[in-house]
């Protein structure tokens, strides 16, 4: 029989937490990673600056596209907890949607043709934002479509079965598309709504002229670099008043904090969720017909790498979280533009997917994310 | 009652199979296998036009070859290993061919060689340029693999040789892909020639071509290295997207390049100036090149209703298979031995010049130099090299 009144003595220390063996293995060789690729930056930072800033802007090219992805990824994530791969898709159907407007209808000139006395820059202004608006407009309805036929079914079912869906309807956009009365499987190559134009910095900013080179020692950009620039920043701020002052902004955030009070409260869940989807879908649209501006070659599996990347983005800012999308879109525009640059262009996208091992490793939850999933 | 309807059928189809075999010897199948889809259509839709061209004039002048019609039977092959291999099976095995002209790429070619090799079927290459195609790992020859074109080792040493000599380039820089064996051995070839001429290779870059649409990055370092040439032998698709990049970036260094610019899509005006060795202008007198730009023009049209200009590809594959079927003839049998026999000792006037092969199974030809300019629409003829 145990002795009751035998004084316990000893004080209970909190228990040690256990480091599984040759822990410092792991975490001592992503110390030394990161250690050397601070010397490279800082030691091509120093040599030439002015390259590095170049890198810089065009990894902010990059970055921004992929900030308007990865907008999507994670607000579907802080509502369903899905990681709809579908939407890498979705953006390549936004890019093909302003091809085939601008080249079997014509569409960036509709001004023009409506109102020949309207001036030329006006005219090539409303006609791309056309463009733009129509892409994002058919990309919504395909995202909405999406959603209803492929997600809302398995709305109670494993969150496993929903992911594997995902991925099919990846499939599913990618190969439909390639077949030759669709898009066809071809690279096309993009007519683009306005001409790029670029410009040069030195003493001040000069157009580049063709058949004129640069001189040297000199930062370029374009156009279309100022466009994604002010484009993605205005989204992020749309979605942020969005998010706190409207109602269904209110109503996506109590959402995706509890779903079913949220029900009992008298939210139309259902309808949050497909508006959730068609924001998303709206941005990657037009985010796909800015890359495909950009980059001037689409195809169908255009959607893949871009998809994937932005998906890296927003686990790495914390998924769920919408600053951490932008922020961690930002990081892996440079991450691949900086990479590019010191080590070697074929080294990019294995870069750009070690940094999605590193976070799961290192901090799961990303930069801003926290366990509870709340949204922003 | 079940057995009996049992064996009715299978009495039934083997019927339908004997029968089915007694149709084969009246005509003599020839397989073309093109890029048909993919990254690079043109160059499928040319050489299928080409070789067509060939075939419908032996079969309308000549009522085919050896008294049999000739039956082309095209397949799909996307200029990629699988889709290739998977082509070159199904002709062998399903169609029982023994005659295959293509592929065009050469990353296609030397698989598709490889199969064909082992079953006795003559492959004759159009464009492949690649040294790999026509001989195994160890250097022998392959006995039954033939092309019509010359192969990259030279192409790339010519091209060094019009950068020094005629665009007197000093520093040069190199961009390639690294997963494309035709673009890397021309590469290879072009820095091996530049630096034995006095220049020098500044940098080398790679990329991968069948994903890579950002080139920002090599394009700064292209602009900070200050070359006099950039060599990008690289496919016409991917040169659209590289030149049309180094423009926006002001980069004015002439860019030179190999067969693969040569496209009725290239995008001329970001690629001026430009040069590209090639296999066959348009503006060359010959009365074989001129007579053939007529048919052709007359059979084919281009998407305006124009009347169409053949590319290389389209006049290689005609070459390719008018060889092929004057072998056929001078051998006198459907037999791959004897056919491979003609074809070692014929001396052939094609529309891209005389063909004699060596011992390697390569022509020994000449190579023709086209400049893009941004005030022509059409690539202009520069000047023609003898190796």
């Amino acid at each position: 029989m145990p002795d009751s009144s035998e004084l316990s003595t000893v004080v209970h220390l909190p228990p040690k937490r256990k480091r599984a063996p040759l822990a410092w293995v792991g975490n001592g060789f992503l110390l030394l990673v990161a250690a050397l690729a601070a010397y490279i930056l800082i030691l091509n930072l120093i040599k030439n600056p002015v390259i590095f800033l170049q890198n810089v802007i065009d990894g902010l090219k990059l970055g921004m596209v992929y900030a308007l992805i990865a907008l999507g990824y994670t607000m579907v994530y802080g509502i369903v907890k899905l990681i709809n791969f579908a939407h890498g898709d979705v953006f390549m159907v936004g890019a093909f949607t302003s091809f085939y407007a601008v080249s079997q209808f014509n569409l960036h000139k509709w001004p023009q043709m409506l109102f020949p006395a309207i001036p030329a820059g006006l005219s090539v202004v409303i006609g791309s934002i056309t463009v733009i608006l129509l892409s994002m407009v058919i990309c919504v309805l395909l995202a909405i479509t999406i959603e209803r036929v492929a997600y809302k079914p398995l709305r109670d079912a494993p969150r496993i079965a929903a992911l594997i869906t995902a991925i099919g309807v990846s499939f599913f956009l990618e190969f439909f598309g390639a077949l030759q009365f669709v898009y066809s499987p071809e690279f096309i190559s993009y007519k683009s709504p306005f001409d790029t134009v670029s410009w040069y910095i030195m003493n001040g900013i000069h157009p580049i002229v063709a058949g004129q080179g640069t001189p040297d020692n000199t930062i370029t950009f374009s156009n279309i670099f100022l466009i994604i620039l002010v484009a993605s920043v205005a989204v992020q701020f749309f979605l942020q008043f969005l998010v706190r002052r409207t109602k269904i902004g209110i109503a996506m955030r109590a959402t995706s904090f509890d779903k079913s009070t949220a029900r009992l409260m008298g939210i139309n869940v259902d309808r949050v969720i497909s508006f959730t989807f068609a924001v998303g879908a709206a941005f990657a649209g037009l985010g796909g017909v800015l890359y495909a501006i950009a980059y001037s070659s689409i195809w169908t599996q255009l959607g893949i790498l871009p998809g994937l990347k932005a998906f890296v983005a927003a686990v790495l800012g914390g998924i769920g979280s919408l600053p951490g999308a932008f922020v961690g879109a930002l990081i892996m525009g440079q991450a691949e533009s900086l990479t590019m640059s010191y080590i070697s262009t074929p080294m990019r996208d294995a870069v750009a997917f070690s940094i999605l091992i590193v976070v799961l490793l290192v901090k799961p939850t990303g930069i801003f994310g926290e366990p509870a999933g709340e949204k922003a | 009652m079940k057995r009996f309807l049992t064996l009715a059928a299978i009495a039934l189809v083997l019927m339908v199979a004997v029968i089915g075999c007694q149709q084969a010897p009246k005509e003599l199948k020839v397989a073309i296998l093109a890029p048909l889809s993919g990254g690079q259509p043109t160059f499928g839709v040319s050489t299928r036009e080409g070789a067509l061209q060939a075939i419908d004039e032996w079969n309308k002048n000549s009522g085919g070859v050896l008294g049999l019609k000739i039956v082309p039977i095209v397949e799909d092959s996307q200029c990629k290993p699988e889709p290739a291999v998977n082509a070159a099976n199904k002709v062998i095995s399903q169609d029982k061919v023994h005659y295959i002209i293509g592929e065009v790429c050469s990353s296609a070619s030397i698989p598709v060689s490889r199969i064909a090799s082992a079953a006795k079927v003559i492959q004759v290459s159009p464009t492949s340029t690649s040294a790999k195609l026509t001989v195994d790992d160890s250097g022998a020859t392959l006995p039954y693999i033939f092309r019509a074109c010359f192969i990259d080792p030279n192409q790339g040493k010519i091209g060094a040789m019009f950068a020094f000599n005629t665009l007197k380039a000093k520093k040069a820089f190199v961009m390639f892909d690294q997963a494309n064996d035709y673009v890397k051995g021309l590469a290879e070839a072009f820095e091996a020639s530049f630096t034995a001429l006095g220049g020098t290779v500044v940098d080398k870059q790679s990329y991968d071509g069948s994903k890579d649409t950002d080139f920002s990055a090599i394009l700064t370092k292209v602009k900070s290295a200050k070359v006099d040439v950039v060599y990008l032998p690289d496919y016409y698709n991917v040169v659209n997207l590289v030149t049309k990049q180094a423009k926006e970036k002001g980069i004015q260094v002439p860019f030179m390049g190999g067969d693969g610019w040569d496209s009725a899509q290239l995008d001329l005006k970001s690629a001026a100036p430009g040069y590209y060795t090639n296999h066959y202008s348009p503006d060359d007198p010959r009365p074989e090149v001129q007579d053939f730009l007529k048919a052709y023009a007359a059979k084919y049209k281009d998407d305006k209703g124009n009347p169409k200009q053949p590319d290389a590809l389209a006049v290689l594959a005609y070459d390719a298979t008018n060889i092929l079927l004057t072998a056929i003839k001078n051998a006198g049998a459907d037999n791959t031995d004897k056919v491979k026999a003609a074809l070692e000792g014929i001396t052939f006037n094609g529309v891209s010049g005389k063909i004699t092969y060596d011992a390697q199974h390569n022509p020994i030809k000449s190579i023709t130099i086209l400049a893009v300019k941004a005030d022509k629409t059409t690539p202009q003829f520069e000047a023609v090299v003898n190796p």
